[in-house]
């Protein structure tokens, strides 16, 4: 088996999870699928470290972790925040910008 | 044609094509289930599932500390923590059905479809067959090499992100944080207050019946064998949760009765009815101390 399958798998998987942002309307299931769009796209850095030979591929998704780990934090304190105000996660009802 | 010529060199093992299969499928019905279902937990636990199938998928291709690094930060902490702002803001919280924008649902998934035939395009299009592998760079232990390239050539970013983590946690510590507006009220404030309203003075009956059922969601029955709805949780009761077991008694005796006299061969009694089974409330008697709430409304209108 040729390991540019792992690719094709990556672009599968970062095409649902940007379909997905566009279609649900939950904030929570919004981030799970921006979750999904960094796995996928850790997936394909692996894999480029595999086609290289080299590690650096690795420690770029590595890096990519750890900016998910805060993101997430910091996302999810914003998601409780605004739902302590507007009693709904979804991301219709916080318009308050809007006329 | 010429391409096609060219030699795969470090192509997978059977072993590991078998293993990728498996893991492809898991891995895209667990994203596609994460969209489609209804419910935030269905979500969350379908999306750990991908992830799961990534942290194999990690180390089949090499990279050994990245799936124990996936495992333990993504399926151990993120989906963790999502899971509690799922229980925090409402497991029932589903998405509205109508849209907001006409026609948007139908145009993100061609758009999605799209940018997929895109990508998968692009890559087939590169026709990458030369696959250098990770036996050489990990021949010093793959969390070595990892480690080597950390604290040497990457040692400014490893420090950022340091700083960017503290960052996160400060952020998410004061994003959460609520202020006490008043001060809170002490025990004898808040007995004196329940006495003043008089709604409910003693504490909410519990929940559950003796020596049968004592779960949560199964409301204490009164002395004339009708349901007391309080003492079930409020979001219970919302939900609609409330597992009533007041006609379980006696319908267990019909059975009985039935069964014996089956057995006896005399004429089977008839079987309650669901009405029947179900106590009924007995009307309350009208409280006697009731006109003495009448001459406060008079003090009030002095003022």
């Amino acid at each position: 088996m040729n390991p540019v399958n792992y690719l094709y798998l990556a672009a599968l998987l970062f095409t649902i999870g940007a379909t997905g942002v566009l279609v649900r309307r939950n904030a929570i299931v919004l981030f799970m699928c921006v979750e999904l769009m960094l796995n996928a796209s850790n997936l394909a850095l692996v894999t480029f470290s595999r086609l290289h030979g080299n590690l650096d591929g690795q420690i770029i998704a590595f890096f990519t972790m750890v900016v998910a780990a805060a993101e997430v934090v910091v996302g999810l304190a914003i998601i409780v925040s605004v739902f302590r105000t507007r009693h709904s996660a979804s991301v219709d009802d916080s318009n308050l910008m809007k006329l | 044609m010429m391409e096609l010529a060219t030699p795969l060199t470090g192509a997978a093992s059977t072993g590991e094509a078998v293993q990728f299969w498996v893991l492809a499928v898991v891995s895209v019905s667990g994203a596609l289930g994460m969209v489609l279902c209804r419910k935030a937990v269905h979500s969350a636990l379908c999306l750990a599932a991908t992830m799961l199938a990534l942290a194999v998928c990690y180390m089949a291709e090499g990279a050994v500390f990245l799936g124990v690094v996936q495992i333990v930060v993504y399926t151990g902490a993120i989906m963790m923590l999502f899971l509690f702002v799922v229980m925090l803001v409402g497991v029932t919280a589903e998405d509205e059905a109508k849209e907001p924008l006409k026609g948007q649902r139908i145009a993100a998934v061609l758009g999605g479809l799209g940018f997929g035939v895109l990508l998968i395009a692009g890559l087939a299009n590169a026709k990458l067959r030369t696959f250098t592998g990770l036996s050489a760079a990990n021949a010093g232990g793959n969390v070595q090499g990892l480690a080597r390239l950390i604290f040497t050539q990457y040692v400014w970013a490893f420090e950022v992100t340091g700083a960017l983590l503290i960052t996160a946690a400060i952020g998410a510590m004061v994003l959460t944080h609520r202020e006490h507006t008043e001060e809170r009220q002490s025990q004898r404030e808040l007995a004196e207050q329940r006495v003043r309203l008089g709604t409910q003075i003693t504490p909410l009956p519990a929940p559950g019946v003796y020596a049968r059922h004592n779960a949560v969601d199964i409301p204490g029955l009164l002395p004339d064998g009708t349901v007391a709805e309080l003492s079930v949780n409020p979001t219970l009761r919302a939900r609609g949760q409330m597992r009533d077991v007041s006609g379980d008694m006696l319908r267990r005796q019909d059975e009985l009765e039935s069964g014996s006299a089956d057995w006896l061969g005399r004429k089977a009694p008839r079987p309650r009815t669901s009405t029947e089974l179900i106590p009924q409330p007995v009307p309350q008697p009208v409280p006697a101390h009731q006109p003495e709430q009448a001459p406060s409304a008079p003090e009030e209108e002095s003022e």
